[in-house]
C-alpha cells in the first residue's frame, strides 16, 4: 500500500515506523505538515491511507479532517483527534461511558472559576481545556495562587484560555500509569515515577514496567472505544485502590519508554494500518 | 436615570431594557452593560473578544 | 413552553427574540453563559423544553452546547452546526464535499506553505482566521510582497490558531454581496449588502436593501444549510461569473438590519421553528 506518514519531525518513533513499513514492501510517502497545503475542492495526495505523526494537535486535526472528508482514511481519525486533543471532550466521553475519571468543572469567567475552585477545595488542578504535554497545567494550593494564575490567564491568554477546566487533585502514590493500546490490544503499560505532582514534566520521571491487570485492561479498552481511536496512550491515576482515567494521547510516543514498553508496538501499529487499508479498499 | 459608572453622568435606561443589554453613555461614550433591573445597575461592558460574532 | 436562550451580551437580536417569546406567552429562561458552571458529573442543568443558542462568544457556545446535548437537552443550533459554521475550514470542506458552489480554498500550517498556496491560487486572494466574525482580521492580499509580511505577522504575533492559514480566492463581486436567512428548510428572506469596501458586512458599514429570494438563491441556500446541518443559519453569497457561490455561513445570525428591509419578521419565524420542534417532540 501507499502509506502516507503525516509528520513534523522524523524522530526515533517515526524512523521505527518507516523502517517497519518499508521492510514489508510498502511505499512510504512522507508528508511534512510544515510544507504541504491542502486544496479543499479536491484531494491531490496520492496515498492509500495516512498514519498521523504530527507534533501540533491543531495541524493534526485539520489535516486529518480534510483528508477524512475527502475520502482518505487516517489513523487515528480526525474525530478521535478532535476528542483526544480536548481534555473537556475526553472527560465528557469518559463520563458518558461510565469510565471513572477525576471530578471536573467547566466554567468561563474568572469569577466563576475562583468560586468553583473554592468550592472544590485546595489543592486543585487547573488545566487548559485544549493542549498536551502538561503545558500550563497548574496545581493550585491556595486562594492567592488561584487569584494570581486566573488573573494571568485572563490578561495574557487568548480566548481559548477563557475556558477554565478545573479538576479535583488526586493524591496519587508518586506515580501515574500510561497504558498503550493498539487496536483491540493493550500492548504495554508503564509506571511513570516522579516526586513532582505532574509526572510527565519532561525529564523528571523514571519508568518501570506496569503489570496489565484485568482492571487496567478493561479500562484501557473502554477508554479507547469511548474516544473512537485506534492507537492511544492512556494516562491513569491510582486513587484509594481504584484507577481513574485522566487523559488520552493520540499521537503515541513509544521509543522513549523502551524497554519497559516492548518494541513490538511498532509491528502492532503497522499491522493495524494494513488491516484498516484492507477494510477500506474492499 | 442611572449614574454612569465611568463618568458619573446621568444615563437613561429604557423601560424595556434587558439584563445583559449594552447602552452607551452619551457623555463619555462608554459602552455600559445592564447588570440588574431592580434596581437598575450598570457596569462597563466587556471589550469585544476575538471569538465574538455571529 | 419553557424556552431557554443561551446568551451573554444582549444585542438587538436577542431583545427582539425575548419580546417574541414573551408575547406568545412562553416562559423565557435567560441563560447567561458567563454565569454557567458545569460539574461534568452532573446531568441536569436547565429545566426547559428547548434552548435557542444566541451566545456572542463562539467559545462559550461550543462548550455549552456540547455539555447540554450530551445530556439530551434540545438546542438550536446544536454543537455540530456551531462547529460546522463557526470554523471556516470545516464550512468550506463540507460545501465542497456536498458540491455546493463555493470559493476555492487552500489550508496551510506555516507562513512558508501558506505563501506557496497563495502563489498557486493567485493574487489578489483573501486571508481569514478559521474562527472569526464581523470581518475581523480579514485581509485582501494583493501581491506576494503583501503576503510575505501579513503571513509573518500572523505567524509571529498570533496564538496557535492563527497558524491555521485559511486562504480563499478573491471574488470580484458587483459592489455587493447577499445575506440570506434560512430557518428550517426555508429561505425566508435575503438582503443585498452594498459597500465600496471589499468587505461588505453591515458591521463594517455595508448598506442593506431587499434581495428577492429567487429559486436560484433559495436552492443554493438550502443546499448550503443542509451541508452544515444548519437549522437557523445565515448564508453569505457572492454573485460570481459562474452564478451564486457561498462565501460563509453564520450560526448565530444577526438580523437587526434585515427585518424592515425585507418586510419579514425574522424573530417570529425563528420562534415558530422552535415551537414546531418542541411540538414534534424534539430534534431528530
Amino acid at each position: 500500500m501507499k502509506l502516507g506518514i503525516l509528520y513534523e519531525r522524523i524522530r526515533k518513533d517515526e524512523k521505527a515506523l518507516i523502517t517497519e513499513a518499508e521492510s514489508r514492501g510498502h511505499e512510504v510517502i512522507l508528508i511534512n505538515d510544515k510544507e504541504i497545503f491542502f486544496k479543499l475542492e479536491k484531494n491531490e495526495l496520492n496515498v492509500d491511507i495516512v498514519l498521523e505523526r504530527c507534533i501540533s494537535h491543531s495541524r493534526a486535526y485539520y489535516a486529518m479532517k480534510i483528508l477524512n472528508e475527502q475520502g482518505i482514511s487516517t489513523i487515528n481519525s480526525s474525530k478521535a483527534a478532535d476528542i483526544c486533543g480536548s481534555k473537556f471532550l475526553v472527560t465528557e466521553n469518559l463520563l458518558k461511558n461510565k469510565i471513572p475519571t477525576p471530578k471536573t468543572i467547566i466554567t468561563f469567567t474568572k469569577d466563576s472559576a475562583l468560586e468553583s475552585i473554592e468550592k472544590l477545595g485546595y489543592p486543585v488542578i487547573l488545566k487548559p481545556a485544549i493542549g498536551t504535554w502538561g503545558t500550563l497545567c497548574a496545581k493550585i494550593n491556595d486562594r492567592e495562587a488561584a487569584e494570581g494564575i486566573i488573573d494571568h490567564k485572563e490578561k495574557l491568554g487568548s480566548y481559548h484560555h477563557s475556558v477554565y477546566y478545573i479538576q479535583e487533585y488526586i493524591n496519587k502514590p508518586g506515580r501515574d500509569i500510561r497504558v498503550f493500546v493498539v487496536g483491540n490490544k493493550v500492548v504495554g503499560a508503564i509506571y511513570r515515577n516522579s516526586k513532582h505532582w505532574m509526572t510527565n514534566k519532561a525529564g523528571k520521571f523514571t519508568i518501570d514496567k506496569c503489570e496489565i491487570t484485568d482492571e487496567i485492561k478493561k479500562l484501557a479498552l473502554q477508554a479507547k472505544d469511548a474516544v473512537g481511536a485506534d492507537i492511544v496512550a492512556i494516562d491513569m491515576l491510582e486513587k484509594d485502590n481504584k484507577i481513574l482515567v485522566n487523559e488520552i494521547n493520540y499521537t503515541v510516543e513509544f521509543t522513549n519508554f523502551y524497554p519497559a514498553l516492548d518494541k513490538s508496538i511498532v509491528t502492532g501499529i503497522i499491522n493495524l494500518v494494513e488491516k484498516r487499508y484492507e477494510e477500506v479498499s474492499s | 436615570m442611572v449614574e454612569c459608572p465611568e463618568c458619573g453622568a446621568d444615563v437613561t435606561v429604557g423601560e424595556d431594557a434587558e439584563v445583559g443589554e449594552v447602552i452607551m453613555c452619551s457623555d463619555c461614550g462608554s459602552e455600559l452593560e445592564v447588570k440588574s433591573l431592580e434596581p437598575v445597575t450598570l457596569k462597563l461592558a466587556p471589550d469585544e473578544e476575538e471569538d465574538w460574532g455571529q | 413552553m419553557k424556552i431557554g436562550v443561551l446568551c451573554s451580551r444582549i444585542r438587538p437580536e436577542e431583545k427582539l427574540l425575548f419580546q417574541e417569546i414573551r408575547c406568545r406567552g412562553h416562559e423565557l429562561v435567560q441563560i447567561d453563559t458567563r454565569k454557567c458552571v458545569f460539574d461534568l458529573q452532573e446531568n441536569n442543568f436547565f429545566d426547559v423544553d428547548i434552548i435557542l443558542e444566541r451566545s456572542i462568544s463562539h467559545t462559550h457556545a461550543v462548550y455549552i452546547t456540547k455539555i447540554l446535548q450530551n445530556r439530551n437537552v434540545p438546542i438550536i443550533n446544536n454543537y455540530e452546526v456551531i462547529q460546522n459554521c463557526g470554523d471556516k475550514v470545516i464550512t468550506s470542506l463540507l460545501l465542497d464535499k456536498y458540491k455546493v458552489p463555493t470559493t476555492k480554498v487552500r489550508i496551510a500550517f506555516t507562513a512558508k506553505s501558506a505563501l506557496d498556496a497563495m502563489d498557486e491560487l493567485g493574487y489578489p486572494c483573501v486571508l481569514k482566521p478559521g474562527v472569526g466574525s464581523w470581518g475581523r482580521l480579514i485581509s485582501k492580499v494583493e501581491s506576494r510582497n503583501a503576503a510575505e509580511t501579513i503571513l509573518e505577522h500572523k505567524e509571529v504575533l498570533g496564538t496557535y490558531h492563527h497558524s491555521i492559514f485559511y486562504i480563499q480566492e478573491y471574488i470580484d463581486k458587483p459592489g455587493r454581496d447577499i445575506r440570506a436567512f434560512v430557518v428550517g428548510d426555508k429561505t425566508i428572506c435575503a438582503i443585498y449588502r452594498a459597500s465600496k469596501h471589499w468587505i461588505t458586512n453591515t458591521a463594517r458599514g455595508g448598506q442593506a436593501t431587499n434581495c428577492p429570494v429567487t429559486p436560484g438563491i433559495d436552492k443554493i441556500c438550502r443546499d448550503a444549510a443542509k451541508a452544515v446541518d444548519g437549522q437557523i443559519v445565515a448564508i453569505d453569497l457572492f454573485e460570481s461569473n459562474n452564478g451564486f457561490i457561498v462565501n460563509e455561513i453564520n450560526h448565530t445570525m444577526e438580523f437587526r438590519n434585515s427585518i424592515h428591509t425585507t418586510g419579514v419578521n425574522i424573530p417570529a419565524k425563528m420562534i415558530d421553528y422552535l415551537e414546531n420542534v418542541v411540538k414534534k417532540g424534539g430534534l431528530e
